[in-house]
């Protein structure tokens, strides 16, 4: 039980690494959320040049390490005279990359949701875009949850690769503490259960979420359409 | 009576090659209840979407009342909301109750104050006996009733024309009567309709004219009587017959 005793010793060195691996993973999950979104949008309704600019992105940003992108925008940008703080290049690259799969989680969820509501919205006068925002993407986003929920519980594991770059996250305070104990397997040890708290925490709410925004009959309608 | 609402001339639509219907006329007038009947795929309901330009005709023009709506520059989305449209799948919007799905288009489109599209809407759902289910998700309906709350949801806009596609298609039969009760009260109200469907019998009860489409065009059209006793055409009385045989002993328990 080394690991419990080091986490004692590194507990408030731990609840700080703690809470930037949680903003890492709140800024990277919304920016990736703006900008997944419009992408899927991009990708379902906008003119073809503009829909294959977005399907370009999401296969670069899934096909490529995350780590790559995240030395290209730390070590590369400022080459073109661009140069971000470790934490912005964080958030930078985790928004980026997340994006592209929120994109796919919520490009297959508008879709299934389909032109009938798209129709009906319509019918009665809406604009496309009114259609999109008060009729498919409600609707979209909670049949799109249960599956877009491992995007969140990933990408928190996801943030660990940014000590890399030098920011104090959880793993980087992991890394200190194996450094100052020489004792490696307590100090991981110890983390894995901080970032499994995290997820367990995470988990519960997300399920929480589900629950909350669910329809009654809803998800029954879907699966019959 | 006589003021035409929609003016079809030489209407087209086709699909690549595929030619869904060619150089339809169609003249409805307000109060006019018109069925359009004929078996599948003759471009019925292609025809009712064109109508309020949820698709897209290739050829010839609509009027609605005295504006050219296939004209260039229309807004489609004003045009839309003055032409009410009920489907054969229902289509309500499944995250919103009843009550939501009559009001939406209230606030969204006509900018009413909410209080007033809340109290617009339960009038709507009054109307086609559904006050009591306001707060009901359409999960929560049965089919009949989620096509009278579609109903209520395009006659909130208190359009100038009823298009029904197919409404009672999709319905288990013991729920046909509910929705077609609700639509001959519509007639009876004065509302001008143009109803695609295979119920002869509201068809010879509430139609002022019967259309009889195949193939792309209209073969014959005429009252009811006319269609059903004296049709011109040998196609219409043989479609006619064998609808009636399939359909008409469910109606008559109606």
């Amino acid at each position: 039980m080394e690991w419990l005793q080091l986490l004692q010793r590194f507990f408030s060195d731990f609840v700080r690494g703690a809470g930037v691996t949680l903003e890492l993973t709140a800024v990277g999950l919304t920016l990736g959320f703006v900008l997944g979104l419009v992408l899927a949008l991009a990708k379902i309704y906008a003119p073809r040049w503009l829909s294959a600019i977005a399907t370009a992105y999401i296969e670069v940003f899934r096909g490529t390490p995350l780590l790559v992108q995240l030395f290209l925008i730390y070590y590369g940008l400022p080459s073109l005279g661009i140069t971000l703080s470790q934490t912005l290049s964080a958030y930078l690259a985790l928004g980026l990359n997340s994006a592209a799969y929120q994109a796919e989680y919520l490009r297959g969820a508008i879709q299934a949701i389909g032109p009938s509501q798209m129709m009906a919205g319509r019918s009665i006068g809406l604009s496309r875009w009114q259609t999109i925002r008060f009729i498919i993407l409600p609707q979209a986003l909670r049949l799109a949850l249960p599956s877009w929920s491992n995007e969140p519980i990933s990408l928190l594991k996801t943030t660990a690769v940014v000590f890399l770059i030098a920011v104090q996250d959880l793993m980087a305070k992991a890394k200190r503490a194996a450094t100052i104990t020489y004792n490696p397997i307590a100090s991981y040890l110890a983390v894995a259960a901080v970032y499994l708290l995290m997820v367990f925490a995470l988990n519960a709410l997300l399920k929480w979420l589900e629950r909350k925004t669910k329809i009654p009959g809803f998800d029954i309608d879907v699966k019959r359409v | 009576m006589s003021k035409p609402i929609l003016t079809v001339k030489q209407l087209t639509k086709r699909y690549g090659s595929n030619t869904v219907f060619e150089n339809i006329d169609l003249t409805v007038n307000e109060g006019d209840t018109i069925v359009i009947i004929g078996p599948s795929g003759t471009g019925k309901s292609t025809l009712l979407r064109c109508l309020n330009l949820l698709t897209k005709p290739d050829g010839g023009q609509i009027w609605l009342d005295d504006q050219e709506i296939t004209a260039k520059g229309t807004d489609e989305d004003h045009v839309r909301q003055h032409i009410g449209m009920v489907f054969q799948n229902f289509l309500l919007f499944n995250h919103l109750t009843a009550l939501e799905n009559v009001k939406l288009g209230l606030v969204r489109v006509k900018h009413m104050p909410e209080k007033e599209a809340e109290t617009k809407a339960l009038e709507e759902l009054a109307r086609v006996g559904l006050a009591d289910r306001a707060g009901h998700y359409p999960g929560q309906l049965s089919g009949g009733q989620q096509q009278r709350v579609g109903i209520a949801r395009a006659l909130a806009m208190d359009p100038r024309v009823m298009l029904f596609d197919e409404p009672t298609s999709a319905l288990d039969p013991e729920l046909i009567g509910e929705v077609l009760e609700v639509m001959r009260k519509l007639a009876l109200e004065g509302m001008t309709m143009v109803v695609v469907t295979h119920e002869m019998g509201f068809a010879r009860e509430v139609a002022d004219r019967i259309i009889f489409m195949e193939k792309g065009s209209i073969v014959e059209e005429g009252s009811p009587d006319a269609l059903f006793y004296h049709p011109k055409f040998e196609r219409t009385r043989e479609f006619l017959w064998k609808i009636t045989e399939l359909y008409g002993k469910k109606e008559a328990q109606a």
